[in-house]
């Protein structure tokens, strides 16, 4: 039996197999894969890219202190990026789950119509939830917008759900019952991640200091923003961490969200802030790459 | 020669709810490119779209083209020079007058053109058009549009490929299996095409699908719900549907059926059985070692262990205690939060005269948006509410009307089962109508993003159904677009959902509507006196009057001088008048009716006195009015 780890290193190897870069995940805060610089700034412009990476995505509204056998705060997604994607994108996706053991013909899958769709990121992609056996297994998209921007090249994005795939593969009821290394249980690496973060999400996180965190996050984001279209060298530009600075603000966002901090009032706003800034990368980030810095960027 | 034609646009998997659709454009596309066919059809699967026709013709007929030369005027060498390039000798060249003068002409064999070259020409731009409601590019920015990537493309003309090529595919003979059983790579040709298909585990035919869902169901020995939805759902999401039956732990009986059955159908595409048992129809033939039974069993555990954490959950904090939480749930950007709401329904349900427990219910009612429960599965608002109402021990009255107030949800549901249901259900809706008109958000055409007039329409059909007796157009604050919009629902609901002529609503909604109950009543009158004898001649009698009346601009006058009445017709229409005044029109329309023909029949109303004339005219007036309160009788159309 292939332990979480195994089914990691087996799809990273077949993607690297198909080309694609190997990365480790991103070292902020995220809500999913997609909102890396990886994915998100990547998939903008002309230049084909192949990436696969595992990347914990944080949600802290689904954090359940650890009891809860399905739902977590902190799940792993491995995300594959292929940009463009090849014809036969969809057998390849296929044959990376024989490759970690999913005999086909004895299983049911099916292709569901799922848009993705993230309003505070400014992109959207058409595409499908990957059911096995009834089981939501990766989400399939193909870009179409990002930061507000149609995609020159459109990507396919995979996401695979591993704590499903691997409590499908070993049979276990619960995600924590799933064995992480051959000595390891996902409750001995993650239980206390769940239980701790679901009592600061949910009872001790400081509305004041996360207010108070996003504003600085965002004012620095929006510095950078403002000073990009005067930069006297746009090449050297710092739009990297001053996207860093938008992922910071999304992910006190949905803390504070948790929290009970935001009504729903409150809310569009909140994503229309987020979504200015994250506008605003994007279209400086393709200024930058393409090297036409006659326009300026917003 | 007459052939068959075949083309099989490939993709990947096309939403299932957009196939029917889709086809339809496709049929329609086609057609509009005016190649003569016989037989037509249409299939599809999940990954194909495919559109067969008999009989083309190898070559379209042959036509003649006129085409216009110089005119007879012009020099000879421009005449020499349209004979030269119209490849004609200049004897065969004809001259003929037209409105501008007379013109050489040639006539010019135009060759019918191969079918083959047309529909090559002509299938891009078919596939292109067919309609989706989203679509998608993916070859790369400005490339073509589709549901889906299109990834093969089967075109053939009897055994001739058509060739053409879209979004970088070439249009070929090679079709594709069913993704896991069947090969990737299938030759085809018109004649095996179905055939081969089936070897390659893909069941073309929707009705063919279907029955095998239905059969394989039956062999499972379980009672289902029948659900047409989602059978059309799980036929247009398979190329090789399998019903396997499944189970679940007898624990989760413990959940409210309500929450079970929304897991099962519509998070999970089941069927839900009697009992623990719930079937899944599988895209593929057959699950030998049980594997996908289990996988599914699996997956419903997972989900209604969820459900229940929620249901547990949601229990710790009361409804009662979640009102005013309802302050941070926003009802409508213009209109306030669901708190506000909530205070003007229950007001409204005092003003309808609602008891104790319509005022508790719809204090309630909103509360059930700020559960888990309700977030998870928001298809299932008031229900919820309504079951946490009874766990918490509210009266019957009151949790029932919680858990219907959302009803009717269309003509076809029914109204809350209860009278407080029945109030909270028109106050709320009322409550959405009134906020959204005075904000202007008012339905136009065919957009209508809030339901108002489903909101509208339920509200016609409990007023009538529950027997209400309200004063309707009272309850609208004096909004009279508002009224308008709801006096289009009322005749829509009795026409449409009712099933009364239009000229018969038309007629009793002339004389009020402000009362549905009756309004219903006198709809149920005026039909059943329809097909009486003297209906239609009286009915026709009173437009008359009515014309007479209008032409004579007369709006009652002076009371009737019954001196100035001539004896004959015109007492004798006085005296049954009197004779009848009061009584239901059932029992005296027989006698009436030749009073009144006999009157039009000697009597000339425009007497030459002015003072006859208009005692006539009164006498007239008077008998409208008598006879209008159940309808206007001139709105009836008759033959005559």
């Amino acid at each position: 039996m292939d332990s979480f780890q195994d089914i990691i290193f087996k799809l990273k190897k077949y993607w690297a197999e198909r080309d694609c870069i190997i990365q480790e995940p991103y070292d902020v805060e995220v809500g999913a894969g997609t909102m890396t610089p990886e994915t998100f700034l990547r998939v903008l412009g002309p230049r084909p890219y192949r990436v696969a990476y595992v990347q914990p995505s944080r949600r802290p509204a689904d954090g359940r202190y650890g009891e809860n056998p399905n739902r977590l705060y902190k799940h792993s997604q491995l995300q594959v990026i292929l940009k463009p994607p090849p014809d036969d994108v969809i057998e390849q996706y296929l044959q990376s789950l024989e490759a970690i053991g999913i005999d086909l013909r004895k299983h049911d899958i099916k292709f569901e119509e799922d848009n993705w769709e993230s309003p505070t990121l400014g992109a959207w992609g058409i595409g499908w939830q990957v059911m096995l056996d009834g089981l939501e297994i990766t989400q399939f998209t193909y870009f179409q917008q990002c930061g507000g921007i149609d995609l020159d090249l459109v990507p396919a994005e995979l996401t695979y759900g591993l704590e499903r795939l691997t409590a499908f593969l070993q049979m276990r009821e619960s995600v924590y019952d799933i064995a992480w290394s051959p000595s390891a249980t996902y409750a001995d690496v993650r239980f206390q991640d769940e239980l701790q973060y679901s009592v600061y999400n949910f009872e001790m996180a400081d509305v004041q200091a996360l207010w108070t965190l996003f504003g600085i996050h965002e004012a620095e984001a929006a510095r950078l923003l403002a000073a990009y279209p005067k930069a006297p060298d746009r090449k050297r530009f710092p739009l990297l961490p001053a996207y860093d600075q938008v992922l910071k603000c999304s992910n006190l966002f949905n803390t504070l969200d948790s929290r009970g901090a935001i009504s729903v009032t409150e809310r569009q706003g909140v994503i229309q802030r987020v979504r200015k800034l994250a506008v605003g990368v994007a279209r400086a980030w393709v200024d930058q790459q393409n090297g036409q810095f006659e326009e300026a960027a917003q | 020669m007459s052939l068959p034609f075949l083309l099989e646009i490939g993709a990947e998997e096309i939403p299932d709810w957009m196939i029917p659709g889709a086809l339809e454009s496709l049929g329609e596309r086609f057609r509009g490119l005016g190649v003569p066919h016989a037989a037509l059809r249409l299939d599809a699967t999940p990954r194909r779209l495919v559109l067969r026709a008999d009989g083309l013709a190898e070559r379209q007929a042959d036509a003649e083209e006129r085409i216009l030369g110089p005119a007879k005027t012009a020099p000879a060498k421009a005449v020499e020079g349209f004979a030269r390039k119209q490849g004609v000798r200049l004897e065969d060249l004809r001259v003929e007058s037209t409105p501008r003068g007379d013109y050489y002409t040639c006539i010019r064999k135009v060759e019918g053109r191969r079918t083959r070259d047309i529909l090559a020409e002509a299938l891009p731009g078919v596939i292109r058009g067919i309609d989706f409601p989203k679509t998608m590019y993916w070859t790369g920015k400005n490339g073509p549009r589709f549901i889906r990537p299109i990834r093969w493309i089967v075109a053939l003309l009897g055994d001739q490929v058509v060739p053409f090529e879209l979004a970088g595919v070439h249009s070929g003979a090679v079709t594709a299996g069913h993704r896991r059983l069947g090969a990737a790579a299938v030759p085809v040709s018109i004649s095996d095409y179905e055939r081969k298909l089936r070897e390659n585990f893909v069941i073309l035919s929707a009705e063919e699908r279907r029955k095998k869902i239905e059969e394989g169901i039956r062999a499972l020995r379980v009672t289902l719900k029948r659900d047409p939805a989602l059978l059309e759902t799980l036929v247009y999401l398979t190329e090789c549907p399998t019903p396997i039956l499944g189970e679940f732990d007898e624990q989760f009986l413990a959940l409210p059926e309500e929450v079970r059955i929304t897991v099962m159908r519509h998070h999970q595409k089941y069927f839900s059985a009697e009992g623990r048992h719930f079937v899944a129809v599988m895209n593929t033939n057959a699950d030998p070692e049980g594997l996908v039974r289990r996988g599914n069993e699996r997956v419903l555990r997972a989900r209604f262990n969820d459900a229940r954490f929620f249901w547990e959950t949601d229990q710790k904090k009361k409804l009662s205690d979640r009102v005013p939480d309802l302050g941070h749930v926003t009802f409508q950007e213009k209109l306030g939060s669901y708190l506000e709401k909530t205070e003007r329904v229950v007001e409204l349900v005092r003003q309808l005269g609602g008891g104790e427990a319509a005022l508790r219910a719809a204090w309630l009612a909103k509360c059930d948006l700020t559960t888990e429960l309700v977030k998870e599965f928001t298809e299932l608002q008031g229900v919820v509410g309504g079951l946490y109402a009874r766990a918490q021990g509210e009266p019957e009255a009151v949790w029932q009307a919680i858990y219907d107030h959302y009803q009717p949800v269309s003509m076809e549901d029914s109204i809350p089962r209860n009278i407080a249901g029945q109030l909270v259900s028109i106050a709320d809706r009322l409550d959405t109508l009134r906020g959204c008109f005075r904000v202007g958000l008012i339905p136009t055409g065919s957009r209508d993003p809030l339901a108002l007039r489903r909101a509208a329409q339920g509200i016609v059909k409990i007023v009538v159904e529950g027997r209400h007796r309200l004063a309707l157009q009272d309850l609208l604050g004096g909004d009279q677009q508002l009224a308008g919009f709801l006096e289009d629902r009322v005749r829509f609901y009795f026409r449409e959902v009712r099933g009364f002529r239009y000229d018969e609503v038309n007629a009793a909604m002339a004389a009020g509507w402000n009362d549905l109950v009756d309004l219903e009543e006198r709809l149920l009158r005026i039909q059943k006196i329809r097909p009486t004898p003297d209906f239609e001649p009286l009915a026709a009698s009173f437009k008359r009057v009515k014309n007479i009346l209008r032409q004579a601009e007369f709006r009652g006058g002076p009371a009737l001088d019954n001196r100035l009445l001539e004896t004959g017709p015109e007492r004798e229409l006085y005296e049954e008048m009197q004779r009848i005044a009061g009584l239901p029109i059932e029992s005296v329309i027989t006698s009436l009716r030749p009073k009144v023909d006999l009157f039009f029949d000697k009597v000339l109303v425009n007497a030459p006195d002015e003072k006859l004339r208009l005692n006539r005219l009164t006498l007239l007036h008077n008998l409208l009015a008598e006879f209008s309160t159940i309808a206007d009788f001139s709105e009836i159309v008759t033959n005559s």
